[in-house]
């Protein structure tokens, strides 16, 4: 007889899910395992709320299995460490991003590129080793591998710091790999949202020159009087954008809905490159001659490994970054979803679980 | 650069087009045309395909001659030497492309047909007796490099080498695909063996197979609509470079590359492709450019040929098969480069 989520494990945990397509949260009793020798627990202070959260509880992808208790940007105080672990203790400050697991014997994962792991677990929707399915961060209490939680250093605001475990990681990483990192580069970021501020503030701490390419004009003061943006275009103005062609390194493309690359890879210098870190679902198109005629690249990439999130926060704590956030409580959670379909926050939300979760 | 008023034999659509022939200036170089590949670019802008022909036009940027004269200026080159030119004549030679030797990647670039020269004349390609270069843009062909064979490396080799090194598709052991096997694609072959690469095939053509494998050496062959070895290789390349110039689906494409796998397109096709985003963000992969080479690497290119014995495999036609040749060419038909002999078909 299958066990109900309640009792599947030993300790009594509460969170809010989804419970089918129209993506309603609700409040929801489950329960987790006992603290392994290798995991920590932690009580879950604040959670960010992901576009990806988003797309999970209307299941926009097709993977989704309900119940669903989203969240991958996860931060909170560790209530109890297990016998083996040698990086966390008690009371210390911790995150747990998109993964919770991984094979951790493939070629990937030894390069710590666990995101990448053909096994990679995710933090929720997912199943885990003992058969059991992930619950997120909307709930109460976490329990995790060592190996996938990182430390919060001291310095870093809790709430702010939740989104950098997605949104920060996943503009990070590309900066990196793409070597778009380097002072001096001009960077393109395209959408000022959750990944594209972000992309912004690492942006301006590593020295690049960074414009913001976006539909919205009203974003302008915004983007360049508070995040720091040395210009910002609006993409729709095509004599800005003309004007502004053969200008850029690099461009961080975070937008998710279906768009046109030529204007953006016209913004590029020769040998620049497009790295899309938004996953529209549907292909886009692509010219063969701008991308040939300036040695043209469109990349991908995907989160990032743990060590290299471990790597991100510490980079943002050294710089105090943070997001910028609406903190919310947990019974607004619905009316956070349809604002964050419509772009309308500054520029995350993150729920304010240790002071609003409570077991109704 | 003054044009004198003579005129000199070309051919184009079986008649007699002529031609001013240039004064070779201080810095040019002019050249007895011996042999021209046929590049399907040529038949791209022969057609209007791309929308920019300005006719007539006199295609051919594979060529090589002799030295027939050198201006007081040249340095690098005398009477009698081998060499070859490429598919540009020109540049600003002040940009910071050019200052890099990435000559074609001037926005200034003077092609060596269906462009303008400096001084507003046209510029006419290698199916032709003879042209005037300026030295920059003329290559030594190296002695031990077959004419015939090598002339298509001016276009063709270029254009695969230069991505090859720029992408970092040349370390040994590494697994390359080559999508397309013609004129771009067995020269990637034969470069990616040279570099001590695996080397995989990728073709619509089953009858391509066995040439693939015994004559140009490749490891071994994937047909893409055979959907069980597809599904097979997924996973299994670092690089590939994509040769066609029809327009084709990515997605099997990036499924074949591995975590950090880079596919770069080397063909033209005149119609967008369909770019799927998630295999891109899921891998970590790239899709690439690139633009044939600048008068540095192709150098490099050709020196790297003489050294390996690469040269194209080709069909050498008279000048006068030429029409036939693109009927061919439209078609696939042609292992794997026509090369017209034009010393010997072509004469004043």
């Amino acid at each position: 007889m299958a066990m109900s989520t309640e009792n599947e494990h030993p300790v009594k945990a509460f969170g809010w899910a989804a419970r089918d397509t129209t993506g309603h949260l609700s409040p929801f009793r489950f329960s987790r395992r006992a603290t392994g020798e290798k995991d920590v627990t932690f009580k879950v202070l604040y959670c960010g709320i992901c576009h990806s959260d988003l797309h999970n509880i209307k299941n926009e992808w097709g993977i989704t299995s309900y119940p669903v208790v989203p969240g991958h940007e996860i931060v909170g105080m560790v209530t109890e460490v297990g016998t083996k672990v040698t990086k966390f203790k008690v009371g210390d400050k911790v995150g747990v991003g998109c993964m919770v697991g991984s094979c951790r014997s493939c070629a990937n994962c030894k390069e710590d590129l666990e995101n990448y792991c053909p096994e990679m677990i995710l933090t929720y929707g997912a199943k885990y080793y003992d058969g059991t399915i992930t619950h997120g961060g909307y709930s109460d209490i976490m329990v995790s591998d060592e190996h996938f939680v990182i430390k919060i250093p001291d310095n870093l605001p809790l709430e702010g710091s939740a989104p950098l475990l997605c949104a920060g990681i996943t503009v990070y990483s590309p900066l990196k790999y793409y070597g778009l990192d380097k002072a001096g580069m001009h960077l393109g970021v395209v959408g000022l949202g959750g990944l594209g501020h972000m992309a912004v503030k690492f942006a301006k701490a590593m020295g690049l020159k960074v414009t913001v390419i976006s539909t919205s004009p009203n974003k302008k003061k915004e983007a360049m009087d508070h995040l720091g943006a040395d210009a910002f275009l609006v993409s729709r103005n095509t004599k800005e954008m003309e004007l502004a062609m053969g200008t850029i390194d690099g461009i961080i493309d975070t937008v998710s809905a279906v768009h046109a690359l030529l204007p953006v890879i016209g913004l590029l210098k020769t040998n620049g490159k497009l790295v899309m870190v938004g996953a529209p679902e549907k292909p886009l198109e692509l010219l063969a001659f701008p991308l040939l005629m300036g040695r043209k690249m469109v990349g991908g990439s995907g989160i990032g490994g743990i060590k290299e999130t471990q790597e991100m926060i510490d980079f943002a704590a050294k710089h105090n970054i943070v997001a910028d956030i609406e903190l919310i409580p947990m019974d607004y959670v619905n009316t956070a979803m349809e604002r964050l379909s419509k772009a309308d926050v500054k520029y995350r939300f993150v729920i304010d679980i240790v002071n609003s979760l409570k077991p109704s | 650069m003054k044009c004198l008023n003579q005129t000199h034999k070309v051919f184009f659509d079986s008649r007699s087009v002529p031609r001013a022939f240039w004064e070779n200036g201080d810095e040019d170089v002019t050249i007895k045309i011996l042999f021209c590949g046929v590049c399907h670019s040529d038949l791209h802008v022969a057609k209007n395909e791309w929308g920019f022909t300005n006719y007539p036009v006199v295609p051919g940027h594979e060529m090589v001659g002799t030295v027939m004269k050198v201006g007081s200026d040249v340095k690098k080159f005398k009477v009698g030497e081998r060499v070859g030119v490429g598919v540009i004549v020109g540049s600003c030679k002040k940009c910071e492309s050019c200052q890099q030797d990435l000559e074609n990647y001037c926005p200034q670039t003077i092609f060596t047909y269906n462009s303008h020269y400096t001084d507003g004349t046209k510029t006419y390609g290698g199916y032709s007796d003879m042209i005037v270069v300026d030295e920059r843009y003329v290559l030594r062909f190296p002695d031990n490099l077959p004419l015939e064979g090598g002339a298509p490396l001016l276009c063709a080799g270029i254009t695969v080498y230069s991505p090859m090194k720029y992408y970092g598709m040349t370390e040994p052991g590494k697994h390359l695909g080559v999508a397309g096997l013609g004129g771009l694609g067995h020269v990637a072959v034969k470069m990616g063996k040279a570099f001590g690469l695996k080397v995989t095939v990728i073709s619509s053509s089953p009858k391509k197979e066995t040439e693939a494998i015994e004559r140009l050496g490749a490891d071994s062959f994937l047909v893409t609509s055979d959907p069980a070895k597809m599904k097979a290789a997924l996973g299994t390349m670092d690089y590939i470079i994509d040769t066609v110039s029809a327009v084709h689906p990515l997605l099997p494409l990036l499924s074949l590359l591995k975590l950090n796998g880079k596919l770069v397109t080397v063909g033209l096709p005149d119609k967008p492709l369909e770019l799927p985003i998630f295999p891109l963000v899921l891998g970590r992969k790239l899709v690439g450019g690139s633009d044939i080479g600048g008068m540095k690497e192709t150098q490099e290119m050709l020196d790297f040929c003489a050294k390996h014995g690469i040269a194209a495999d080709v069909e050498v036609i008279q000048m006068d098969y030429i029409n036939t040749a693109m009927e061919r060419l439209a078609k696939s038909d042609v292992r794997y480069r026509f090369v017209i002999d034009v010393a010997s078909s072509l004469s004043q």
